[in-house]
């Protein structure tokens, strides 16, 4: 496939999981991400992996933390209220130090919500996809050829530090088409899986994975030496874009297909004499707090649009330190903000247009 | 194209992506245009959104008659076939039905002998630059897999090859190419090779150019 193709976003996420070495995908079907696993039913054992659907969610994940705990590669994947019920194995994938893959292509909730493209789960993902002190990874594509990029880095992260790492979509990424290549991606250095219960082969002590501790304080050093993992985190995986930012005096933050509505509202302000800009965070954890914080320091105000009612606001608020007025503007339920209604927005905040 | 479709009824079948629907609306809007009476069907029980039911109102005001799940575009997934579709048979229109892709296609299936009594054409799109069909040996049994499942017999491949907006003549070209060793291998013969308006300079005859019907979210 060394030619460009014309693929769904679900699509890719397989086929990028393929290319990262991935090989066990444990899935339960939900739309709108389903396109995923039936890409890897038909993929997976032509290159000797393993595509199982699972009796539910909550199997699909203990079935990762098995086989990532053999050292191997896996992921899952789901759609919002899959998604809520994986978290009890999320937490016991972080408290026994496990690297995995979390996909989540949002639609609308809370509940059962309904099927259509939604960004409601930043919260969960991003502060508490279960119990516990944890964090771990969560990346934002905004394009079909972004997710074939992160997708394949997100397995070295999670290897790297020992963490999952959420791939944060929306029905509309996952089901639109757009032409993709497969690009070689970053090469990083990764460590050996000391840790795996695979075998020791009386060469060795046997490894144990588990997430419980008798003592309390071996927990609180095992959870302060994650959080040192964290703070390298932090300073090594942040990802951002910016768009006309540079002499921007409204900067719009916006992820993921939010910020292409956005970036096509930005050109059209631009055209008006409107001198706007779009800050992209592609890490929604870790978060792109200095450079937002930077930010704050040229533009007269934020404006953050989401599909939803206003998750990503207090994010913004505490990275720039409130140093400028953060206002917000978004769609939920499913319901697509159009480029027409965010550049009302944007004019109604530069008081008219000039 | 629509010259060499012969029955009232031409049914749009193949795998996922590879641009039905896109061409079910031009076929619509062509054959209306043509002075046709036409009905479309958005057939789709398998894909949540990006389909028919999105160009109604244009193809409604072009007196297109639209028969579109009630629940298509809603928040639920409930792929029903609306009772309105059985006026297919009765009808004396132009009837494009766009099926839904790969297993899609089981929904023809209860459907199939009042297609035989009717009599069809039945259009299986082809667009090389989708992964799972690029190479021929698995194009031709995305063609046998569709016929098996739907019970049909496949009489045309209309080439679509596309990548999207980057699509050029060469993409085009060469998606022709494959598409006419395709009809040698299964059998099937060409219909035609449809493009965007957009690609310039496609030196092949007979194009059915088509606008590109996909809602645009910015």
């Amino acid at each position: 496939m060394a030619e460009k193709m014309l693929m769904k976003g679900n699509e890719v996420i397989g086929e990028a999981a393929i290319r990262a070495g991935c090989r066990y995908f444990f899935g339960y079907p939900i739309t709108p991400q389903t396109e995923l696993s039936e890409y890897l039913a038909k993929k997976m054992p032509k290159v000797g992996g393993l595509c199982l659907q699972a009796e539910s969610e909550v199997s699909a994940i203990n079935m990762v933390l098995g086989c990532t705990a053999s050292g191997e590669r896996a992921f899952t994947s789901s759609s919002s209220p899959g998604v809520s019920l994986k978290s009890e194995g999320v937490s016991y994938i972080i408290g026994s130090d496990l690297p995995c893959v979390i996909v989540n292509v949002q639609r609308g909730g809370p509940g059962l919500g309904g099927i259509q493209p939604a960004q409601s789960d930043y919260l969960q993902a991003t502060k508490a996809l279960g119990h516990g002190d944890m964090h771990f990874v969560v990346l934002a594509p905004a394009y079909v050829q972004e997710i074939a990029t992160l997708m394949g880095e997100a397995f070295d992260i999670a290897d790297i530090y020992r963490t999952p790492v959420m791939l944060l979509a929306d029905g509309a990424l996952g089901q639109m088409m757009e032409p993709v290549d497969f690009e070689a991606k970053r090469e990083r250095a990764l460590p050996e899986k000391t840790w795996a219960a695979c075998g020791h082969g009386n060469k060795r002590k046997h490894n144990i994975v588990n997430s419980l501790y008798i003592e309390p304080e071996t927990l609180e050093n095992t959870v302060l030496a994650r959080y040192e993992r964290y703070k390298a985190i932090e300073e090594n995986e942040v990802q951002y874009d910016e768009y006309m930012t540079e002499d921007a005096e409204i900067c719009v933050v916006a992820y993921g297909i939010t910020a292409r509505i956005v970036k096509t509202a930005v050109k059209a302000a631009r055209e008006m004499g409107i001198k706007a800009g779009l800050f992209r965070p592609i890490t929604l954890w870790p978060y792109p707090k200095k450079q937002l914080a930077g930010l704050a320091d040229k533009v007269d105000k934020f404006l953050v649009v989401e599909m939803n009612m206003g998750q990503m606001v207090d994010d913004v608020k505490v990275a720039t330190g409130c140093k400028r007025p953060v206002e917000f503007f978004g769609r939920t339920g499913g319901v697509i903000p159009t480029p027409d209604e965010i550049l009302a927005k944007i004019v109604e905040m530069n008081g008219g247009a000039k | 194209m629509l010259d060499k479709i012969k029955n009232r009824i031409c049914v749009l079948c193949g795998h996922y992506g590879s641009g039905k629907t896109n061409v079910a609306v031009n076929l619509a809007k062509a054959a209306a245009r043509a002075g046709k009476r036409v009905c479309i069907v958005d057939f789709d029980v398998v894909n949540p959104y990006f389909r028919t039911a999105d160009n109604r109102a244009e193809l409604t005001e072009l007196g297109v008659r639209c028969i579109i799940p009630q629940y298509a575009n809603t928040n639920v997934d409930i792929p029903s076939i609306p009772a309105e579709f059985q006026s297919v048979f009765i009808s004396d229109e132009f009837c494009i039905i766009d099926v839904g892709g790969d297993d899609g296609a089981i929904a023809l299936s209860a459907y199939k002998e009042r297609f035989e009594e009717c009599g069809y054409d039945m259009v299986y799109v082809y667009n090389k630059s989708r992964p799972l069909i690029s190479e021929e040996d698995d194009a031709a049994e995305s063609v046998r897999y569709i016929e098996a499942t739907s019970g049909m017999r496949i009489s045309w491949l209309v080439n679509n090859t596309n990548l999207g907006e980057e699509t050029t003549a060469r993409t085009v070209e060469e998606g022709e190419d494959a598409c006419l060793a395709l009809s040698e291998r299964v059998g099937v013969p060409f219909l035609a090779t449809t493009a965007f308006k957009e690609v310039k300079g496609i030196t092949r005859e007979g194009v059915f150019y088509m606008d590109n019907a996909t809602k645009r979210l910015f």
